[in-house]
């Protein structure tokens, strides 16, 4: 399609999409691993005034706003990893397809408070066969469950692998996307084996 | 009474990229609306009242598909004394470092649909090259894998 791209200078950018409810630390998942500010745009005004903010009269708005947010780590000098947090708000659904196209996987954060606030995204990442891992997102002074009990409550498979991290923490940042890749590889791999 | 001022262009026509140049002297912030206004609220305010797809003319389907949000784009330097108008030569200019396509749209602060027409473009035209959509192989994983452990 670009065939005359191939300029040794140009990155390859794989991109993994980071995802979960409002407020559940997705900015900051990408803020302690990316080297550059997560760039947030509209996106923290949207998730903030759901409900609140009276959008008559700003019509256009969501067309002329970016509403993107995401971090960028250099792997090495040939291939770059983009963090994209997904908007958490309806009027930016379309956003969403451009955000897992081609994605490598997706990591659902969940808030074990609000643990309904996750089913969006794991409908949507599922219905796209997108590779996920669910990351439940340690809160302070909050109860804590079994990754099991958090399993069942999803309803989700032992087929998607679920942790347990530190948003805030970059080692453990680190961890839920090396897991992350290593489900990925696994799927991949699984599918090469299988006779074609 | 006070005496009104001199009548002065609404702010919010002013296009977002000119509005260092633009903005008459009266409305320089004062210490006191630092703090009622942040600056880059103003410029997300003048932004919208720009029709996005006004620099495309029109247009809002790319001339050719397969541009996501990460692909990276990178311009020639041969482009920087090509005869292009604004927006298509902010991106040549940003674009002499790769640079991806969330990244332009960040930067020119144009929705991404506008960009990816933009970019489109300015790939047809040949001053431009993408890096390809294609399956992400299983050794580049295994690579991310061990870089990203390694960080």
């Amino acid at each position: 399609m670009f065939g005359r791209s191939k300029r040794a200078s140009t990155p390859l950018a794989v991109k993994i999409v980071i995802s979960g409810g409002f407020g559940v630390g997705k900015t900051t998942f990408v803020g302690a691993i990316s080297e550059i500010e997560p760039l947030v745009t509209e996106a923290d005004l949207t998730e903030v005034s759901v409900g609140i903010d009276d959008l008559t009269g700003v019509d256009g708005k969501t067309t002329t706003t970016v509403a993107l947010d995401f971090g960028r780590i250099t792997l090495d000098d040939s291939l770059w990893l983009y963090l994209f947090g997904t908007p958490g708000q309806d009027r930016f659904a379309f956003l969403w397809d451009d955000l897992v196209d081609g994605a490598l996987g997706a990591v659902v954060l969940v808030d074990t408070r609000r643990i309904e606030d996750c089913f969006a995204s794991l409908d949507y990442f599922e219905e796209h066969g997108t590779p996920l891992l669910l990351a439940v997102n340690r809160f302070e002074h909050t109860r804590r469950f079994e990754l099991d009990e958090v399993r069942e409550a999803l309803g989700v498979g032992v087929e998607v692998p679920i942790v347990e991290c530190d948003a805030r923490d970059r080692e453990s940042v680190k961890r839920v996307l090396v897991e992350l890749v290593e489900q990925v590889l696994a799927k991949r791999l699984s599918r090469v084996a299988l006779p074609q | 009474m006070s005496e009104p001022g001199p009548r002065l262009p609404d702010p919010r026509m002013i296009p977002p990229m000119r509005e260092a140049v633009a903005v008459p002297s009266a409305q320089q912030p004062t210490a006191g609306n630092d703090a009622e206004q942040d600056p880059s609220d103003a410029a997300l305010a003048d932004a919208t009242l720009v029709r996005p797809f006004l620099v495309t003319g029109g247009r809002t389907r790319p001339l050719r598909d397969g541009l996501r949000i990460e692909t990276m784009v990178s311009a020639l330097p041969a482009a920087l004394s090509a005869p292009l108008r604004f927006e298509l030569r902010r991106i040549v200019e940003l674009c002499q470092s790769p640079h991806s396509v969330a990244e332009v749209a960040v930067r020119l602060e144009v929705p991404l649909g506008v960009v990816r027409v933009l970019i489109a473009d300015l790939v047809s035209s040949g001053y431009v090259t993408c890096t390809e959509s294609a399956e992400i192989p299983i050794d580049v994983i295994e690579r991310i894998r061990d870089r990203v452990r390694a960080l």
